[in-house]
């Protein structure tokens, strides 16, 4: 259980990126965050896992205050929160299996980090990880020389090596195509099903909402203006959401 | 606004601007003293052509030399008729001289004939004055060349030297035999070109390996996000200088204990090769690859005492290692022949590595100590109530302020001796710690300073200030310090490369795409792990492109780092120039030209090759 509590992000400059933004993800929930660029989902997904620091307000997850966490304790809450990024954000000049092995490095001792070791088990499970989402064959390739679907399946697999138990994808296919996309979505469903690891999902399109999601949350200028079923966003919600002169396409 | 209006203010400030322009310029030329009359006369001119066309003939290669000299009598001025007889013949077998007529008045000319000489050769002819064939003085400036038969004629005017005997002339035709051979000189040139393109090489290697490190610490994007609160940033200024001073001492005594035994071989053989497998067991257990729990206190204490003792064990290995292989390097040495030069690195290396041990040793216990006490210092801000860390941060902030100026007030009086302990001591201390209390009563307990960026900015300004000083320079003072050679141009041209490179370095990590450091971060790495893994692979190719790049900058200034003694070609360079002799110089500027055009090229093709 995620629950967010008041959080407000003051950026240095005084913009406001989130404005008291409160709303709680039970276990095992797939939650789409909708919004125009800028209403502040990046933001908020990386407020969850610190990699911005929030200016104000608690976010618990499962009992546990991630706001007040030490480095320390914030290095162990971080190793079960994978993350997907709209432009994948792998190591271009490393191998696809060091990308995916890098999503161990919450467990592995920084000492032998300094030497470049994983555990062996720790490789098996990077070319299991790998097989899962299609792609074990391009294991030894640079992660560079992959297109942008299976860049985003390596980046599934770093997530997945973290053992998660909550997944932040970043608008995970805003710079993929159409089928590209449905493929990248099946498999966060599949996870979210399989599994029952909580994902928390910035999208843009909304069919990909009423696809995918079990509830969805809606940003505007950082205020959560809507909480609720994709199937209840209606033509005057819509309009809450993206703006008066927005249309519904599609 | 429109810019087409002209107004006579604006015409006014052009002409202005171009009045000072040409002011600028005319005190420029007066002040490097541009003269084309002296380029124009004649003087310059003939010592310009003279120097030019000895450069264009570089001492190289050279033959060995017979000089087949041959004298003629004659008489100044003609003495009686009987007397002219007397003359020796010449003999008509070998190489003669004939001289028509064999007397003459001084400023007349006469006619001199050479039969037999070595074909196609040249040399001067020359006028011996006092009757003696054997004397080594010679006057003249004339010379001749032989035809394809060995014979010349040539006049030659006879000076105003006149005597009763006999006087010569003589010819001295220089001849190459055998086969053409490398002069001294060029044998010279190579070994001091050998010299500086290791000198280079070597200067290149220490200079990154130092550097890399350093790069990260001037890097802003990787220094910003570095904050720590008061406590913890005060604790580790604590913790460096002790864990330094206990390093250091500690490595010592260990190095006092292991340095005699390991002039026992056998026990320096055991040592290298037990320590290292004790070592690896150690170091498995205390440090595990993957902990998915949070092991217990009592665990923990027992891991960092184990560390501990494989650490001094590690040292104590060094140590052992060193003598081992000075011991080899010197039994070795007389065995080797050609080789020795390994033996007497092998030893070099030892001694390197029994040098840079203890000073090891107190790097990483400081860093050990330091980061040590500042996890503490960063816990106990974050677990005690504000009241409390602001005492805290009072005590510490005046301690650690004491310190740090104590420090710098110990190094005032190394370099200036002043000798008064209220200047030198008691003052900084002060006002360390007066400062330590200011900085804590302004901070918020809980507050995080910017740590990072203090790391950085001093970082930056260290390097900016050695990088100002050239390598030429800083030879000056290695001169002083090891003595001229190229060991001290080495090591001026390894200091001023980790400056410059850590310098580019740090301005490639800035350059990095900050998306895959998030990735890597978000997975719960360490700020060493988002280095290693998502920084390094990032700027490999630039790192190889500067190194490559430096090299070759170390190879030219090598090549003249030893006109103020620092070893390599520029020595041979400078002495030949205050010589005169510049054929001599002209092979080395040539064997300089060679060996950076071929490592640019070199460069440049393991450029496209690599990055």
């Amino acid at each position: 259980m995620l629950q967010v509590k008041n959080l407000t992000k003051i950026y240095e400059g005084g913009v406001k990126a989130l404005d008291n933004v409160s709303f709680e993800v039970p276990k095992g929930q797939f939650l789409a965050v909708i919004g125009l660029s800028g209403s502040g989902k990046s933001t908020l997904l990386r407020c969850i896992n610190r990699l911005i620091d929030p200016t104000a307000g608690q976010i618990l997850w499962d009992g546990e205050d991630i706001t007040a966490a030490s480095p320390e304790e914030m290095r162990r809450i971080r190793r079960k929160i994978g993350m997907v990024f709209q432009h994948f954000n792998l190591v271009h000049r490393s191998k696809v299996i060091t990308n995916v092995l890098a999503g161990r490095l919450g467990y592995v001792n920084p000492a032998w980090s300094l030497l470049n070791r994983f555990p062996r088990e720790d490789l098996e499970k990077a070319v299991k990880q790998l097989e899962r989402v299609g792609i074990a064959d391009k294991a030894d390739h640079r992660a560079d020389e992959l297109s942008g679907g299976q860049q985003q399946r390596v980046g599934i697999a770093r997530a997945l090596m973290q053992d998660p138990n909550m997944i932040l994808a970043d608008e995970p296919v805003a710079s993929l195509d159409p089928v590209l996309a449905h493929s990248i979505m099946k498999h966060l469903e599949e996870i979210n099903k399989t599994d029952g690891v909580t994902v928390l999902c910035s999208l843009h399109f909304l069919d990909l909402v009423h696809r995918y999601a079990d509830r969805v949350i809606a940003l505007n200028q950082g205020q959560l203006v809507f909480e609720g079923h994709p199937r209840d966003i209606d033509d005057k919600k819509f309009k809450d959401i993206y703006g008066r002169d927005a249309e519904r396409v599609g | 606004m429109n810019n087409k209006k002209s107004s006579p203010w604006k015409s006014i400030q052009i002409g202005l601007a171009v009045l000072l322009g040409l002011f600028i310029y005319a005190y420029g030329f007066d002040v490097t003293k541009v003269d084309l009359q002296e380029l124009r006369s004649e003087r310059r001119q003939e010592s310009l052509t003279r120097v030019t066309r000895t450069l264009a003939q570089p001492d190289i290669i050279g033959y060995e030399q017979e000089q087949v000299i041959v004298n003629a009598p004659l008489y100044i001025p003609c003495p009686a008729a009987d007397e002219l007889s007397n003359l020796p013949k010449a003999d008509n077998a070998r190489t003669y001289l004939t001289i028509e007529p064999a007397c003459a008045n001084p400023g007349e000319t006469v006619l001199v004939e050479g039969f037999n000489f070595p074909a196609n050769a040249g040399g001067p002819i020359r006028f011996v004055p006092g009757n003696d064939p054997a004397n080594i003085v010679e006057l003249g400036r004339e010379s001749i060349t032989t035809d394809g038969d060995g014979h010349f004629t040539a006049p030659f005017l006879i000076p105003e030297r006149t005597s009763n005997a006999p006087q010569y002339i003589r010819v001295t035709i220089s001849e190459n035999i055998g086969a053409p051979h490398f002069t001294q000189n060029a044998k010279d040139t190579w070994d001091k070109i050998i010299e500086t393109v290791f000198m280079a090489l070597l200067a290149t290697t220490a200079g990154t390996f130092l550097a890399f490190p350093i790069s990260f610490l001037a890097a802003r994007n990787l220094m910003k996000s570095v904050r720590s609160p008061l406590t913890s940033a005060a604790l580790s200024v604590l913790g460096w200088p002790i864990g330094m001073g206990l390093g250091y001492y500690i490595v010592n005594g260990i190095g006092r204990f292991s340095i005699p035994l390991s002039d026992n071989l056998a026990v320096s053989l055991v040592s290298v090769i037990l320590v290292p497998i004790a070592c690896w067991f150690g170091f498995r257990w205390a440090l595990p690859q993957e902990e998915i729990s949070v092991p217990s206190s009592s665990k923990r204490l027992a891991r960092i005492l184990v560390l501990f003792v494989v650490i001094l064990l590690a040292f104590y290995g060094f140590f052992q290692l060193a003598g081992l292989a000075s011991s080899l390097s010197l039994s070795m040495e007389k065995g080797m022949g050609a080789f020795g030069f390994l033996a007497a690195f092998l030893y070099q290396v030892s001694d390197i590595l029994r040098i840079i041990t203890p000073a090891l040793g107190a790097l990483a216990t400081g860093g050990a100590l330091g980061s040590f006490l500042g996890q503490i210092g960063q816990r106990a801000a974050e677990k005690n109530p504000a009241e409390r860390v602001k005492v805290i941060n009072f005590v510490l902030g005046a301690v650690a302020g004491a310190t740090v100026f104590g420090l710098i007030g110990w190094m005032l009086e190394w370099f200036y001796q002043i000798g008064r302990i209220e200047y030198t001591f008691w003052g900084p201390i002060l006002t360390g710690a007066g400062l330590g209390l200011l900085l804590a009563g302004f901070t918020k307990p809980k507050d995080t300073l910017p740590t990072g960026m203090l790391i950085y900015s001093i970082t930056r300004t260290i390097l900016n200030a050695l990088r100002s000083v050239e390598a030429l320079v800083m030879a000056i003072v290695f001169v002083i310090a090891v003595g001229i050679g190229p060991f001290a141009g080495m090591m001026a041209l390894g200091l001023h490369t980790i400056v410059s490179l850590a310098k580019l370095y740090s301005e490639q990590v800035e350059s990095i795409m900050p998306g895959p450091l998030e990735a890597i971060q978000a997975t719960g790495a360490n700020r060493l792990q988002t280095i290693i893994y998502g920084v390094i692979p990032q700027i490999i190719p630039p790192y190889i492109s500067y190194t490559m790049y430096r090299w070759d900058i170390n190879v030219r200034m090598s090549t003249i780092i030893g006109f103020v003694g620092g070893g390599g070609i520029g020595f041979l360079l400078q002495q030949n120039i205050n010589l005169l002799n510049y054929r001599a110089a002209s092979t080395q500027m040539i064997a300089i030209a060679i060996v950076v055009a071929s490592m640019d090229y070199i460069s440049s093709v393991l450029r496209e090759k690599y990055v």
